[in-house]
């Protein structure tokens, strides 16, 4: 018999309206909306906001297969501390989860760990080659409805063709990695005149935007729904605007630290600032939040890519791409000062609860008799990143020495709070 | 001689005369002492002493023409030990166009001190061959020795404090005082 | 100064000032017995990462006249990507006792992250096609020596070849405009990178119509994997459109010099053997590496190295 829980002097956030009120939970439900309530655990929201837990879209937990940088467990506990009730795992483990055995294993790694929803996503392809397609019907039966080969795009225009058909008839999402691998072989960073000065080969913006371009023209012949990940350049922006004109059914998602950082940055010889896509020009910066907040971007994504100390401190162009994101994501974007509280929590919660599917369960109104996943913020706090408090099992986070704007106060799980005073809880 | 009791003022020790005569009577001396001018060299220290160790060969090649005393340059700088008291003076080279070997070499600075910079010297000198003898002139020896290090040939011997600031040119020595005191 | 990385990092007046310490170094080694004290108890350690055995012997010969120690590290690429990091590298031979790394390795920036596993100071050697600040000295010092110049306003320096790709390039662009001179690149677009229009710099893609205007003419090796990665269509076409022919040394101002980083890739870049070219500083740039090193290692490590003191 868990114990009852209760929100006090928080305003909760809905997409129909906001409401100064205390919220009660018992048995995994909201059960009252009320003043002056009273439960066994009582969680302070004052000056918070109480909303719908965050749903991650992209999440790499690095379990199967590279347990050094990252487990479900400690991914699950960084998504809890960063308002995450749910996560969705990519499918570049080792294995990768293009089998049923691999997906049963990675979703009850989550359910053990028992903190945010894990939802595994599947490959595109066998293996992520990129030269057959993965069992997605087999997989789909086992409950996978997002697919994709990230970390890689896939190449053969004529194979993510019968890809999209048969996800059609599947009725399940593909999202895709844009890069055409071509045409950024050893890139390291975005190719600018920083780039140049360095001496370094370049990751040019069309290596992205030839495969949104391709792929959009591929929906269109197919009707099968598409999710664009990380998208990083102005011109992709533009692609998607005038794809969704058309009515193509297709969505597209932005990570936090292609909003705030900048490709000068890798004259640092960094490699915590290493990743893929790379970081772009203050232009592009600007296009992707007009993108946000026209509606062109429909999500918030971590990309959320640990890794060794040790693959971090390689030469720039041996370190492995990727950053952290699930513990800084709120704290990013409420300081880019660009966007309402409101617009936020739809990008971080309601609209990747609807694009992974688990709308049911996420990215709920508070109401009573609603699952009780739940997010509590306070949107005003200002703070930095500790690497040593991180609950991530790796380091590589750009943020060390920034100051964030917003920290999650209290998670609750299934009606069970996971973070309690920025504390996990397990 | 008093010292002037307020600091910063420089006070003149050795007029443009007396520093004249001095590098004549230096001059005479070293013929007189090396029994003439058989084998002789002169090498002045950069930056100091350059000029002195022209003065002085010219003088020699004067009082002594039938035979012509070379005179070079050392840059000590590279030789010397831990105290960076006469850091590198880009553009003051050593120029040293003839063998040293089997040479009297006279080093000739214009203020010796603690003898570190001779001390440099000498071991410079090695790089150059094998003299047969090295002596030392100075136009002013000021003291505060620490090294077994004498001067064969001296201008003037000139008593100061430690923290005493000394300059040699053409024109005259001046030392300016850092602490107020009275001899 | 603490490390020598890049020539931007160096500055105009850092420049200069090696540049007039390189003299005091020239003179030390015509002497009888080209040995000084300097930076005796100093120890100097080579990490080469990429095969380069005249850089080397040049550092090591540069450390050596200096009397320092030196110890070698001939570190193959495997053993740091498996395995020992480069960190652990570094902290190892720190922990041995080192007052200064020359490094060389194939990836950019490395000079810099090593700087915070050790407190020696640093010197690149090369770093991917980044930096290579030594041989920008060097080759500033030899146009010096020949032209017997300090600055080099007014004059005109081409340099030929694969750009992108040069660290060589880099430095000596950043190095030569630092002087006053005004550089042209010439090379196929492939072999340029994709915008130097921030550089100061003007661009010509025939050899030809610069030959005649070129007071130093600088050429660059062409490594033979450009063709199979499509930059050039063949070794043959590039050495007739940029290579230097015969016809093209006629056509040189009488003053002009030839000059080479090395080594040279004979039949490509070079049609012609340097030794019948008889503006080629070549074997200047070969001698005056020594000279220049010691500069910089003296810079970096003597005591009592404040640049620009008064006797």
């Amino acid at each position: 018999m868990s114990k009852s829980v209760v929100i006090k002097g928080g305003t909760i956030l809905n997409q129909n309206g906001e409401l100064r009120a205390d919220v009660r939970i018992e048995n995994e439900r909201i059960v009252e909306i009320g003043t002056n309530l009273d439960a066994d655990i009582k969680l302070d929201a004052s000056g918070c906001i109480v909303t719908s837990g965050f749903v991650d879209l992209h999440a790499h937990l690095r379990e199967p297969g590279k347990e050094e940088a990252e487990t479900i467990e400690t991914g699950s506990r960084a998504g809890a501390l960063g308002g995450y009730t749910a996560l969705v795992a990519m499918p570049n483990t080792d294995p990768p989860q293009d089998s049923v055995a691999v997906i049963d294993f990675v979703r009850e790694q989550g359910k053990r760990a028992g903190l945010v929803d894990v939802i595994p996503s599947g490959c595109i392809t066998l293996g992520r080659q990129g030269e057959t397609l993965a069992p997605m019907a087999e997989l789909s039966q086992a409950g996978v409805n997002f697919f994709t080969d990230d970390g890689f795009g896939v190449q053969d225009a004529s194979l993510m063709r019968r890809a999209l058909e048969y996800a059609r008839g599947l009725g399940v999402t593909l999202a895709q990695h844009c890069e055409v691998a071509e045409l950024t072989k050893g890139a390291v960073m975005s190719e600018c005149q920083c780039c140049t000065d360095l001496g370094l080969p370049g990751w040019p913006a069309i290596a992205e935007e030839l495969m949104v371009f391709r792929d959009i023209e591929l929906v269109r012949i197919t009707g099968a729904t598409m999710h664009f990940l990380h998208l990083s350049t102005a011109r992709s922006v533009e692609l998607v605007r005038a794809a969704k004109r058309d009515g193509l059914p297709i969505t597209a998602e932005v990570t936090p630290h292609h909003l705030s950082l900048t490709q000068e940055l890798l004259s640092s010889y960094d490699p915590v600032y290493k990743v893929n896509p790379p970081l772009r020009s203050s232009d592009d910066i600007r296009a992707l939040k007009i993108g946000l907040l026209d509606g062109t971007i429909d999500a918030i994504a971590t990309d959320h890519a640990p890794h060794p100390r040790r693959d971090k401190e390689m030469s720039l162009d041996m370190a492995p791409p990727g950053m952290l994101g699930l513990e800084t994501a709120l704290g990013v974007v409420l300081a880019l000062g660009d966007l309402e509280i409101k617009d936020a929590v739809a990008l971080l919660s309601w609209n990747p609860a609807r694009i992974a599917r688990v709308d049911s369960a996420h990215g709920r109104p508070i109401s009573a008799s609603e699952p009780a996943n739940i997010c509590v913020f306070d949107p005003e706090v200002s703070w930095s990143v500790d690497l040593q408090r991180l609950a991530s099992k790796s380091i590589n986070s750009p943020y060390v020495g920034r100051t964030l704007r917003g920290k999650v106060r209290h998670t609750i799980f299934k009606g069970t709070p996971t973070v309690i005073d920025g504390q996990a809880q397990k | 001689m008093s010292i002037s009791a307020r600091s910063d003022t420089p006070h003149e020790v050795m007029s443009a005369t007396d520093v004249r005569r001095a590098i004549v009577r230096i001059a005479h001396e070293i013929i007189e002492r090396n029994h003439g001018v058989e084998g002789l060299a002169i090498v002045g220290l950069q930056r100091g002493g350059t000029w002195i160790a022209e003065a002085i060969t010219k003088q020699i090649n004067e009082i002594e023409s039938a035979v012509t005393v070379p005179v070079g340059a050392l840059d000590v700088s590279l030789h010397r030990d831990d105290i960076g008291l006469r850091p590198v003076s880009l553009g003051a080279i050593t120029n040293i166009p003839f063998d040293l070997t089997g040479a009297t070499v006279v080093l000739v600075d214009d203020v010796l001190f603690t003898g570190r910079t001779v001390r440099a010297a000498m071991e410079g000198l090695n790089n150059f061959g094998r003299p047969r003898a090295v002596q030392l002139a100075v136009l002013v020896d000021r003291g505060h020795r620490e090294l077994p290090i004498r001067p064969d040939f001296v201008g003037k011997n000139l008593p100061t404090q430690h923290d005493d600031d000394v300059s040699a040119t053409s024109d005259g020595v001046r030392i300016t005082a850092k602490n107020a005191t009275s001899k | 100064m603490k490390h020598l990385r890049g020539i931007d990092e160096l500055g105009a007046d850092g420049l200069l000032q090696l540049l007039q310490l390189t003299d005091h170094m020239a003179e030390i080694n015509q002497r009888p017995v080209p040995k000084v004290p300097a930076l005796r108890g100093r120890t100097v350690a080579s990490l080469f990462f990429e095969d380069s055995t005249r850089t080397r012997l040049s550092f090591e010969t540069a450390a050596k006249r200096l009397s320092a120690d030196t110890l070698t590290f001939n570190v193959s690429t495997s053993s740091v990507n498996k395995g020992e990091s480069l960190r652990d590298t570094v902290a190892t031979i720190t922990d041995m006792g080192v007052d200064a790394f020359v490094v060389r390795h194939k990836s950019v920036g490395i000079p810099w992250q090593i700087e915070q596993w050790t407190k020696a100071s640093i010197i690149n050697a090369g770093d991917g096609a980044h930096q290579h600040p030594t041989q920008a000295l060097v080759d500033c010092y030899t146009i010096r020596e020949a032209t017997h110049t300090t600055r080099f306003d007014g004059m005109q320096i081409t340099i030929v070849g694969d750009i992108k790709h040069s660290r060589v390039a880099r430095s000596n662009i950043q190095a030569f405009s630092m002087l006053g001179a005004k550089v042209t690149l010439v090379a196929p677009p492939t072999l340029l990178p994709p915008d130097v229009s921030h550089w100061p710099v003007e661009v010509n893609h025939h050899l030809d119509e610069v030959i005649p205007t070129s007071d130093v003419l600088y050429m660059l090796r062409l490594q033979s994997e450009r063709m199979s990665q499509g930059h050039v269509p063949t070794l043959r076409e590039y050495s007739e459109q940029y290579g230097l022919t015969q016809k093209r040394v006629a056509k040189l101002r009488d003053s002009a010099i030839v000059m080479h980083p090395g080594p040279m890739n004979r039949g490509v870049e070079m049609q012609i053997d340097p030794s019948d070219v008889k503006n080629s500083l070549i074997h200047r740039q070969v001698a005056n590496g020594v000279s220049v090193r010691m500069a910089v290692l003296f810079d970096l490590l003597g005591s009592g190295a404040n640049l620009g003191g008064q006797a």
